[in-house]
């Protein structure tokens, strides 16, 4: 079903939703996951944020600055929320038995961070404000929150609305608002035979600064990501994927 | 797709003469294009992880808030001093309930069924019931799926999380689970499992989730330990012959109309009920503080 969205003058859109990807209730989101106690919102949602903003910074991270907006604040504490957050951007996963002592792998791992309160405006109770800084010196700014079940959602990506759920390989592309980006991103995703499970595109105004929301059924690969970094008129080119790495 | 009523799947079972776990098993394997083997693969490593979590329990860990810890030791203690009334098997699952949501409170792994705050009711009755009548593996394989089909029809019909509905949609939804379980372990065919998942649910109608600083402690962790008795209480009833009057997909309705009448206070945000007690506001404000 690749190629959908080519039936569309990308210069005539504002924001356009192709295809939503609705994920129905299966057995194993009625029994499990195997999780590390005690909320699945505010423990295991709260790692899984934690790895996400480390799987987009595709970096290890040496400094972060996590504040907690509503009920993570009110109640994180209670719930080892800051201890999971910090746990994902370790790279565990909801079911690390670590979790419970993830400052001191922090620590271990020269990993400095900083928590602090935020009253952010029309987010979700368990949100979370994530500034990070890698090794290299890439920086990523992220709003996450936990939406129940242990499910989450990337809401703002340096400060652009995202929405993200993080259960696909998410490919976001900021562009200049012209012809033809449209069409190039998803005619390279067709030859690479990578399907479009959804596709959202933003701009400021005509013309302006755009960018694309595109999650993928399959993993894109390298190639596709270096060939759109080199695109003109393309800003930057984040990818979240969802192969599991424990290093970069 | 999923399913939306009990109706739904006892009518499967009786057209296609199969038992309810088989119905719920060929359910997910067309929704996620698996092999049976790979969908019991995946359940058999759901039930180990109970039993692991059961195993790994940990007398002398509180949590973080102080609140929680070493009740299970207490009732175990209690069992080999022959001091409960309820007899070695309901004593045996009570303790394995507390153990369960003690180890969640204090960050342990635990299967959330299908809830982490209800995690403690399906597995205080499955691995206790194993432990007595030496089931199979694949008896309590197919106990889980029994479990599973009846927490599908109550996520599409009601919901599963306490801050959508009360506790009864996350100790009654996991009742109603256990008790379908039991009640197909102990040789109920399609119409009792129902209501066994009816009475028990029906029994926990109105409960609130009142939780003490919002944490998912007091008083979840007893909870759990009602949770799995009212499911033996009805299993075995439904066993006996004895019907819900309101049919089971109808209760499930009714819960979640009373989960949508009860006030936000009422709704894990540990505002109301026990939450409002002097003592628990002192709990919450020392929590705070720290």
């Amino acid at each position: 079903m690749y190629g959908d969205a080519c039936f569309f003058n990308d210069s005539i859109l504002t924001k356009v939703i192709y295809r939503e990807a609705v994920k129905a209730m299966n057995v194993f989101d009625i029994m499990g996951p195997i999780m590390v106690g005690p909320s699945s919102s505010h423990t295991a949602g709260a790692v899984k944020i934690g790895f996400t903003a480390r799987q987009l910074l595709r970096e290890e991270i040496k400094y972060v600055k996590l504040s907690l907006h509503g009920s993570f604040l009110a109640t994180g504490k209670g719930h080892g929320t800051d201890k999971a957050l910090i746990a994902g951007l370790l790279g565990m996963k909801p079911d690390d038995e670590r979790i419970p002592y993830s400052f001191q792998y922090a620590e271990e791992q020269g990993l400095v961070f900083e928590f602090a309160g935020i009253e952010l405006r029309n987010a979700h109770p368990n949100s979370v404000l994530i500034k990070l800084e890698g090794v290299k010196g890439n920086q990523l700014e992220i709003v996450a929150s936990s939406i129940g079940g242990g499910a989450i959602m990337i809401n703002k990506i340096d400060g652009v609305e995202a929405d993200v759920c993080a259960c696909y390989p998410t490919l976001i592309v900021n562009n200049v608002d012209k012809p033809g980006h449209v069409s190039l991103v998803t005619s390279v995703l067709s030859q690479k035979a990578v399907n479009i499970a959804t596709m959202r595109i933003y701009r400021d105004k005509r013309g302006g600064n755009a960018v694309m929301i595109i999650e993928c059924d399959q993993e894109v690969p390298l190639e596709v990501i270096d060939l759109l970094r080199k695109a003109e008129g393309v800003m930057r080119v984040t990818y979240l994927s969802m192969e599991e790495k424990n290093e970069f | 797709m999923s399913f939306r009523s009990l109706k739904e799947i006892i009518k499967q079972c009786d057209e296609q003469q199969k038992p309810f776990w088989k119905v719920v098993l060929e359910e997910d394997m067309e929704e996620r294009m698996v092999t049976a083997e790979e969908s019991m693969a995946k359940m058999e490593q759901l039930y180990q992880a109970m039993k692991n979590a059961d195993a790994s329990y940990e007398k002398s860990l509180k949590s973080a808030s102080n609140l929680v810890g070493g009740d299970g030791e207490r009732m175990n203690r209690a069992i080999l001093e022959n001091k409960t009334l309820s007899g070695p098997f309901i004593g045996e699952v009570i303790a394995k309930a507390l153990k369960m949501g003690e180890s969640n409170a204090c960050m342990k792994k635990i299967v959330a069924a299908p809830t982490a705050g209800s995690c403690g009711v399906i597995p205080a009755v499955l691995l206790s019931y194993e432990e007595k009548y030496h089931a199979t593996m694949q008896q309590m394989i197919e106990a889980l799926y029994v479990a599973s089909g009846i927490g599908e029809v109550i996520a599409a019909r009601a919901f599963l999380a306490g801050a959508a509905g009360g506790c009864q949609a996350e100790i009654g939804s996991a009742s109603a689970m256990a008790a379908g379980a039991l009640a197909f372990l102990n040789g109920g065919g399609q119409e009792s499992i129902a209501h066994a998942a009816a009475m028990s649910l029906k029994n926990l109608l109105g409960l609130v989730c009142d939780t003490v600083g919002g944490l998912v402690e007091v008083p979840c962790v007893k909870r759990n330990v009602v949770g799995a008795v009212n499911a033996i209480a009805s299993a075995d009833m439904a066993v006996a012959g004895i019907r819900s009057q309101i049919p089971p997909d109808e209760v499930i309705d009714a819960m979640r109309e009373i989960g949508e009448a009860l006030p936000r206070s009422l709704r894990e945000t540990g505002e109301g009920g026990l939450a409002a007690t002097p003592t628990g506001q002192e709990i919450m404000n020392r929590l705070f503080r720290e």
